[in-house]
């Protein structure tokens, strides 16, 4: 047997991903470093040159006397006693604030409510490729970490410099240094007074073992509660600037439209700033209610080629792959053993083709940006998961260097890989333009449903051979369009053939939290049930079979044991499985549903999850995310699907696009297993992707029939 | 434009507005109330919910010539000075957040809600909140933390009766 093995398929970023825009330079150096920060100590954290190219996108380029570029966070402990991190991730509402504040506080010994985190603020903060991928918690927390510890080990060696004795008697507590012999202390205050020290972070900082962790790996309350609770945060679409006018823009008829003519003199004729640019229309006014009335009074006509439904969908995902000049010749694809041989001689052989619907990511808070000129010098507020892309994206678009633009981010309304992109940014920096005066621009929910861009749909085919024992022999998988992300399969199968096609897609398509390991784990673990079935095998039985890997088969076997597996059931009820591996991360969840065949109600009743991402760091906010998860992918799993038609999109408004709400809720439990001897792993999106299949499973258990199409029951699930 | 004279947070402002413009754009741009979130327009969100009168309304789907002259609150008008209500402590007690963006209109229904019903079941609970949408999914921690406010504030006013 030969195996031929491609490595090409990258576990991550996603391909979308890598549109990020190249490297810029570092804003500040060190004498400006001090002049902006005030005096005291600073440590900066530099990337090891492996990481430089994954992290920021980018190799070595230093200048002159600037800071490194391989920066990516930095430390300052003013003369106050102040302690202010700056790093380039952002807070979407996955609570990295809270969880970043919790390891430098745990490291430098300082209470959590003496650091202030400074995010996503291309200005302050250094370089960063983005917030996604759940890359926070495995990159940027060990980077603070140790960072804080070096900044503490500082403090300690300059009191032991004041007191004159060894360093490594000195203890750091409460935000002091002490001398436990003599019980005499020194504040960080008193220590920063007056220095200027910069530090680039040593190696060898000794890291305190997870196990000794005293705030990380413990439950946190969010660092800044009290002003969401009370409405005080302001979100990207709160910003406000004196002088400011509110925007709005004209949308196409349909996408890829371009603009024939146009009247704009009403608009004009009512005070409002009309720009036209090439396809981009858009007004400034005094009040969101006069652009409002502006816009409608604007008479465009568009033109347009005639688009794809998604009834077509899927045959044309297929079609528009095997049309590609070279289908499966992009890399993306994995070999071991001979597949079609060991199709021909197994037991048992299963063909099936699974779908998944494009869907919308529904952040509460729609995308908002507000922009002001100063000269030709921009500063923009906007709610993106990439500060630094939107800057890139922006310099490019106004035709300024990227050292004239600065994008900052207040912690945002949620994005779930949907705010990439600086689209909202770009408009609202063109009509501020034309206005001479700063402008704010918030999509309505409906520009947010059309003109933003989808989870991409897709269509999965799997052929599998199986022998009568349950020992899988062949998998060959295609994916065609949805992505590559979770494609390769954990299970132990020597015969494997595992593609992705990259398709032209129809609607704007991106990142979507989990991207598209939802999919492929649906079409997996769905097929996984379908052939223990197929050799009368209890599905729990016939996975942990095929499963060598010791911390899936814990997450599988913890989560059983919770859900109580092999337990009687009553009419209409079903139990199911599903679970995965995906950003380093181990899920496995279990479903009970109850299946109305009168009625066509599919209800599900409790979702078990067991996940297991390294050691915990904050177990509160952990189950937080898993449940969260759960909940969001209920909707792709049960009802939520983009229908379009000729360019258009015909479901987008809250009111005709289903989401999951309280009365969706199933019970949901969660099993934690801590792995304090491994790293930690971030934990926003692999919860989610053994949820769908759970389900499918669960309905196939209840019922017989076999759904292999997400969303699952948008109509519910009536007898035929 | 017009004159609009409203009460909002037990303070009097007279604003100058289109008597058809929403009561959301009303406290947003004009009074530079920002708690109160636009989410969908539609009502459908429940993002944007304040208490006219002591209910629960979408003021995204309410003109603002329509609540002259009746009472309104807004999440910055819960707390009294430092002391955050019992639903705002709540909230933050369980966590029952992520993104946030959804917690001004949970609470300012929830508040409608024990207000209605001190002390509601579950059910009634999802069905009263079923309006209001967490796109992040903490369903389950906003009910346990209306459960809780529901407990503070039954025996906050137990020990008050008992004075």
């Amino acid at each position: 047997m030969s195996a031929k093995q491609h490595v090409g398929i990258p576990l991550e970023p996603e391909r979308y991903e890598l549109r990020a825009a190249s490297p810029y330079r570092f804003d500040l150096d060190r004498r400006d470093f001090f002049k902006f920060l005030g005096a005291g100590i600073v440590v900066v954290s530099v990337l090891k040159p492996a990481l430089v190219a994954q992290e920021s996108g980018g190799g070595n380029r230093r200048r002159g006397d600037s800071l490194p570029q391989e920066i990516n966070a930095w430390l300052h402990i003013g003369e106050g006693g102040k302690v202010t991190v700056y790093t380039g991730k952002v807070e979407v509402g996955q609570n990295i604030r809270t969880s970043l504040t919790q390891a430098v506080s745990e490291e430098l010994h300082v209470p959590t409510d003496q650091i202030e985190m400074v995010m996503g603020d291309t200005q302050l903060t250094p370089f960063d490729m983005g917030t996604f991928g759940s890359r926070t918690t495995p990159t940027m927390n060990l980077q603070l970490r140790k960072v804080a510890a070096a900044a503490r080990d500082i403090l300690i060696g300059i009191a032991a410099e004041q007191w004159k004795i060894d360093a490594q008697h000195l203890v750091a507590a409460n935000g002091k240094v002490t001398d436990p012999q003599t019980h005499r202390s020194l504040e960080y205050a008193a220590l920063a007074k007056g220095r200027q020290l910069t530090e680039t972070l040593p190696a060898e900082d000794p890291l305190i073992p997870a196990a000794n962790w005293k705030v990380a790996g413990q439950s946190t309350p969010k660092v800044d509660g009290r002003d969401f609770v009370t409405g005080r945060h302001r979100y990207p679409s709160d910003q406000k600037l004196p002088e400011m006018l509110y925007g709005r823009v004209l949308r196409p008829e349909a996408f890829n439209a371009t603009l024939v003519s146009i009247d704009t003199q009403k608009a004009e004729q009512m005070g409002a700033t009309v720009v036209r640019d090439g396809n981009f229309v858009g007004v400034a006014a005094e009040s969101s209610t006069l652009a409002e009335a502006a816009l409608a009074t604007i008479r465009a006509q568009w033109k347009s080629d005639p688009q794809l439904s998604n009834k077509e969908l899927f045959d044309y995902l297929r079609k528009d792959a095997t049309q590609a000049k070279d289908p499966s010749g992009d890399g993306d694809r994995y070999d071991v053993g001979a597949v079609d041989q060991a199709l021909g001689s197994a037991d048992y052989k299963l063909q099936a083709t699974y779908t998944v619907a494009y869907i919308a990511h529904v952040p509460l808070e729609p995308r908002a940006a507000l922009a002001k000129w100063d000269g030709d010098q921009l500063t923009v507020w906007t709610g993106t998961q990439r500060p630094f892309g939107v800057r890139g994206q922006l310099a490019e678009a106004f035709h300024i260097p990227e050292d004239h633009v600065r994008v900052f981010m207040p912690d945002t309304g949620a994005a779930y890989g949907g705010k990439h992109t600086g689209e909202t940014a770009i408009e609202a920096a063109r009509l501020a333009k034309a206005a001479r005066r700063p402008v704010k621009l918030v999509w309505t929910r409906e520009e947010e449903f059309s003109w933003a861009y989808f989870r991409p749909a897709g269509v999965m085919d799997v052929t599998s051979g199986v022998r009568s024992d349950g020992t899988i022999t062949a998998w060959e998988f295609h994916n065609y369009n949805s992505g590559s992300a979770g494609i390769r399969t954990y299970y132990e199968i020597p015969n494997q053939r595992i593609v992705f096609h990259e398709v032209t897609s129809p609607l704007r398509q991106g990142s979507y939290r989990a991207l598209a390991a939802t999919a492929n784990h649906f079409a997996r673990e769905s097929h996984m049930d379908e052939l223990a079935h197929a050799v009368e095998m209890d599905p729990l039985e016939f996975r942990l079979k095929n499963l060598k890997n010791d911390r899936l088969r814990a997450v599988f076997q913890s989560a059983a044991k919770q859900f109580g597996w092999g337990k009687a059931k009553a009419a209409g009820q079903g139990f199911g499985m599903g679970g995965g591996y995906e950003k380093l991360g181990n899920i496995a969840t279990f479903a009970e549903v109850k299946v109305d065949r009168t009625s066509g109600t599919v209800k599900i009743v409790r979702v078990v999850s067991a996940f297991e991402c390294g050691a915990i760091v904050n177990p509160d906010n952990l189950r937080n995310q898993i449940e969260g998860s759960n909940v969001q992918g209920l909707g792709g799993a049960l009802f939520e699907a983009i229908e379009f038609s000729n360019g258009k999109i015909l479901n987008g408004r809250l009111s005709q696009y289903r989401v999951p709400r309280f009365s969706d809720l199933p019970a949901l439990e969660t099993v934690l297993l801590d792995r304090k001897d491994i790293p930690s792993v971030g934990a926003g999106e692999c919860p989610l992707i053994g949820l769908a299949p759970a389900i499918a499973n669960a309905i196939f258990d209840a019922t017989g029939v076999r759904l292999r199409a997400l969303p699952l029951v948008p109509n519910g699930l009536k007898t035929s | 434009m017009s004159k609009v004279s409203l009460a909002v947070n037990a303070k009097n402002y007279t604003v100058d507005a289109d008597p058809q413009t929403s009561l959301l754009t009303v406290l947003r741009e004009h009074l530079d109330l920002t708690g109160s979130k636009y989410g969908c327009g539609e009502g459908q969100c429940g993002a944007c919910t304040v208490l006219i009168d002591g209910k629960a309304q979408r003021s995204c789907i309410t003109r603002v010539n329509s609540v002259a002259g009746k009472q309104i609150t807004t999440i910055e008008g819960l707390a009294r000075e430092d002391h955050l209500h019992p639903v705002q402590q709540a909230f933050l007690d369980e966590g029952a957040m992520q993104c946030a963006y959804c917690t001004s209109g949970m609470i300012m229904s929830a508040v409608a809600l024990l207000k209605k019903t001190p002390s509601p079941s579950e059910a009634q609970i999802v069905d009263f909140m079923d309006g209001n949408l967490c796109r992040c999914g903490t369903y389950s921690r906003i009910i346990r933390a209306i459960h809780r406010a529901a407990k503070t504030t039954e025996s906050a006013t137990g020990k008050g009766a008992g004075q």
